[in-house]
């Protein structure tokens, strides 16, 4: 084994390879199982507001209901469209990482980048909405029907924890997506090395995934 | 950074130590063993910090009237818990020994992540820089469970800046424990198969199997605690439909499994010291190694436990209790393997294995008397009371210490490349024993008896034992200021260790130098022989010539 890396070494950049790994391949499948138990952190991160919305959401179903009845129903599917369409257009980037197609690659990358910056301009309209209706959680909170109002903040508290918490991960995913474009640029992708791009790729599907179960569960579930 | 990959590294005798000087080449070191020598330094630091409020709490305890107010002595306790659990026992053993002997047990030149290893000791220290700040800022309140609703509602203290370091300091720990399990799949040397790996090795992967399914849940616990306490959005607060039992619940499923993070690394040391020291492999290799993963996932269904009286429906209780007895198995599994382990072998009274009889013993005391409070019925009665005091000291202190000064006595020669003075150590070891249990034991009478936790005073008739403790806890000083002089002083005047002082098996004492070299091998390792095998079944050796 100790000898067969010398043998593998001339298919890397011998700089990316790093000097405790093997192999190229060893570097590889550390990197991407290094994200992957990343993420099950991050299920973990977002269970516990999950856990909070399972048990206040069996307490108060109608409150609930109510509240999730003006969550802008509009916005909230057009930026659902959108991130799903980001995943793709993410999932081409990564092909194209693996193919060493650099231009393809840039583009993709920039693509992706511009759709999860619609997502959060959107996300920003419908959060100021949220502040014109005194729906936000504190002493100014207002909500139209009295007798649900106080099991509504907590509602619009959990709508706010959850989708600033998954829109600061949007937040990062554009930082590493323009990390991304700019090694990218600097010709530091290969077919040979493009681990950057597949875990990033990991991580923006994920935060895409997390939307997927955001969404039904703060915007749909008044309207049946 | 140096890339070489040409074996063996042809040099006289350098080591991870003399490689580079100045603070640079330590402050931006990615060598696995300089950041858990960085650790070791920081986490000392904060183990007297905690000390001392340690210390100051006991002199208050010595008369009912106390030498505090009783708002200071609040903050007492609570800086006490949330340094010693978040900043000294959770990072303990795995970031310091952990850190520096996982690469060489498995035959690996580094972590999978050097880098990420190194962010994670600044994240510790912005972590900790927060929560001193809290301090410096007049304390916390709370406890260190930052129960809700008084932390978000009521105390007037700086809660959000303790609770911030916590969250900080939890990154650090789920950094460490990613880097630990993607080790251990990926960077294992030729012929180290799974059911060859150390016992330590097994501990460290079911802690960082906690650390990454458990510190998440109590990072999000404590934004909704700081959301909460700055909206006020009612999330936590009956008045407003909240419920506080939810923090209960989200605070313990981390903390409960927490508990698991700082016991498990320390019968990982156990694992290795009483082999070497009984000349004997281990008995029942496989079941201590599976008991540790059992340990981990059993860890992450008690935490009821601490709901007893919270109001928590019955039947969950009973489920919690019964899980609760489940998690003894394991737990006792490994010390009866330890035990069988000396049964029979060549038991010689070296200070590491002092410290290793001393674990065993009070481990088992915390252990059993964790049982009691597993317990519903008798659980009401000692509930928040000394007797859980003196159950988890005897875990986290008697346990954890313990094993944690045991391995930093058997690791030293391998660390420092010095040998530490042996009959001063053995002394110490005896001190910080008789110390302990002065210290804790009437604690169990003071709890049975009926005196709550967290009071800053209490009845006449409970001064004796109180007395006791304190005069306890000043040897228990004496005891773990003895071995940072001792060790200090060997550290440069220490006689040069041999490779292998005590004979020991193991990659990082066998086939790795003393000190090890930045790499920690001259030439790459091969393992050709089961783990701890003292009593010397035939080896490989042709296997090991032939490549």
């Amino acid at each position: 084994m100790s000898i067969s890396r010398t043998e593998l070494l001339h298919e890397v950049a011998p700089d990316e390879l790093k000097h405790h790994f093997d192999t190229p391949e060893q570097q590889f499948e550390s990197s991407t199982l290094g994200m992957w138990v990343f993420l099950i952190t991050e299920v973990m991160f977002f269970g516990g507001m999950f856990a909070g919305y399972t048990v206040y959401r069996n307490l108060y179903p109608k409150a609930f209901a109510a509240a999730s009845e003006s969550m802008n129903l509009v916005i909230g599917t057009a930026n659902t469209a959108i991130l799903i369409g980001s995943s793709f257009t993410m999932v081409l980037a990564v092909r194209s990482a693996q193919l060493g197609r650099k231009k393809a690659l840039i583009g993709f990358l920039i693509f992706t980048l511009l759709l999860g910056c619609v997502f959060l301009s959107l996300k920003y309209v419908e959060y100021h909405e949220k502040w014109v209706d005194h729906h936000v959680p504190g002493p100014a909170f207002h909500f139209d029907q009295p007798q649900y109002a106080r099991q509504a903040q907590i509602l619009f508290f959990l709508y706010f924890a959850m989708t600033g918490m998954h829109a600061l991960h949007m937040i990062v995913g554009a930082g590493l997506l323009l990390t991304l474009i700019f090694m990218a640029a600097k010709n530091r992708f290969s077919e040979h090395w493009f681990t950057p791009v597949e875990i990033v790729g990991l991580y923006w599907h994920f935060v895409d995934i997390v939307w997927i179960f955001l969404f039904p569960l703060l915007y749909l579930i008044g309207r049946t | 950074m140096s890339t070489t990959l040409e074996f063996p590294f042809k040099t006289a005798h350098p080591n991870y130590l003399n490689a580079e000087y100045g603070w640079k080449s330590w402050l931006f070191t990615t060598d696995h063993k300089r950041i858990a020598l960085l650790y070791l330094f920081s986490i000392t630091a904060f183990f007297f910090v905690g000390g001392a409020f340690a210390v100051a709490m006991r002199i208050h305890l010595m008369s009912p009237d106390g030498i505090f107010s009783h708002d200071t002595y609040n903050k007492l306790f609570t800086m006490h818990g949330i340094i010693m659990v978040f900043f000294f026992l959770v990072p303990s053993i795995p970031a310091t020994l952990g850190n520096f002997l996982i690469p060489p047990m498995i035959g690996a030149r580094d972590l999978a992540f050097p880098r990420i290893n190194l962010l994670s000791w600044y994240i510790y220290m912005a972590g900790g820089i927060f929560t001193m700040f809290a301090v410096v800022e007049g304390g916390v309140d709370t406890g260190w469970t930052f129960y809700a609703p008084f932390s978000t509602t009521y105390s007037n203290t700086h809660v959000i800046l303790a609770a911030a370091g916590v969250f900080v300091s939890g990154f650090s720990s789920i950094l460490t424990g990613l880097n630990f399990i993607i080790t251990i799949h990926k960077m294992r040397a030729p012929g180290m198969t799974w059911l060859r790996l150390p016992l330590f090795v097994w501990s460290h992967y079911a802690t960082a199997l906690i650390q990454v399914l458990g510190t998440p849940v109590i990072a999000i616990t404590l934004v909704l605690l700081g959301l909460e306490r700055v909206f006020h959005a009612g999330i936590f607060d009956p008045n407003q439909g909240g419920d506080p039992v939810l923090f209960q619940h989200l605070f313990w499923f981390y903390s409960h499994p927490a508990v698991y993070i700082m016991i498990l690394p320390g019968m990982a040391v156990i694992s290795e010291i009483v082999p070497c020291f009984s000349r004997k492999g281990i008995f029942g290799y496989s079941f201590i190694a599976y008991s540790s993963i059992a340990i981990a996932v059993l860890g992450f269904l008690v935490w009821g436990h601490h709901l007893f009286v919270a109001g928590q429906s019955i039947y969950a209780s009973m489920a919690f209790s019964l899980l609760s007895f489940m998690v003894a198995v394991p737990s006792a599994i490994k010390v009866f393997n330890w035990t069988a382990t000396m049964y029979k072998g060549s038991v010689s009274y070296e200070t590491p294995m002092l410290y290793a009889f001393g674990f065993i013993g009070l481990f088992t005391i915390g252990g059993l008397t964790g049982l009691f409070l597993a317990t519903m019925a008798v659980d009401i009665h000692v509930t928040d009371t000394y007797f859980v005091i003196a159950h988890f000291h005897y875990i986290m202190v008697g346990g954890m210490v313990m094993a944690y000064l045991g391995g930093i006595h058997f690791w030293f020669p391998k660390i420092s490349g010095r040998l530490y003075p042996e009959n001063w150590a053995r002394f110490a070891a005896l001190i910080v024993f008789v110390g302990f249990n002065l210290t804790f034991f009437p604690q169990f009478i003071l709890g049975y008896l009926g005196m709550p936790r967290r009071y800053a005073t209490y009845d006449q008739e409970f001064q004796m034992l109180h007395v006791m403790s304190t005069a306890g806890a000043s040897i228990l000083g004496v005891g773990y200021i003895l071995p940072m002089i001792y060790l200090a002083w060997a550290w440069r005047h220490g006689p040069i260790s041999p490779q292998n002082p005590w004979n020991a098996k193991g990659l990082e004492w066998e086939q790795s130098p003393t000190p090890p070299p930045t790499f920690n091998f001259e030439r790459p390792p091969i393992v050709t022989e089961p783990p701890y095998n003292y009593s010397g079944e035939e080896m490989e050796v042709e296997y090991r010539n032939e490549h």
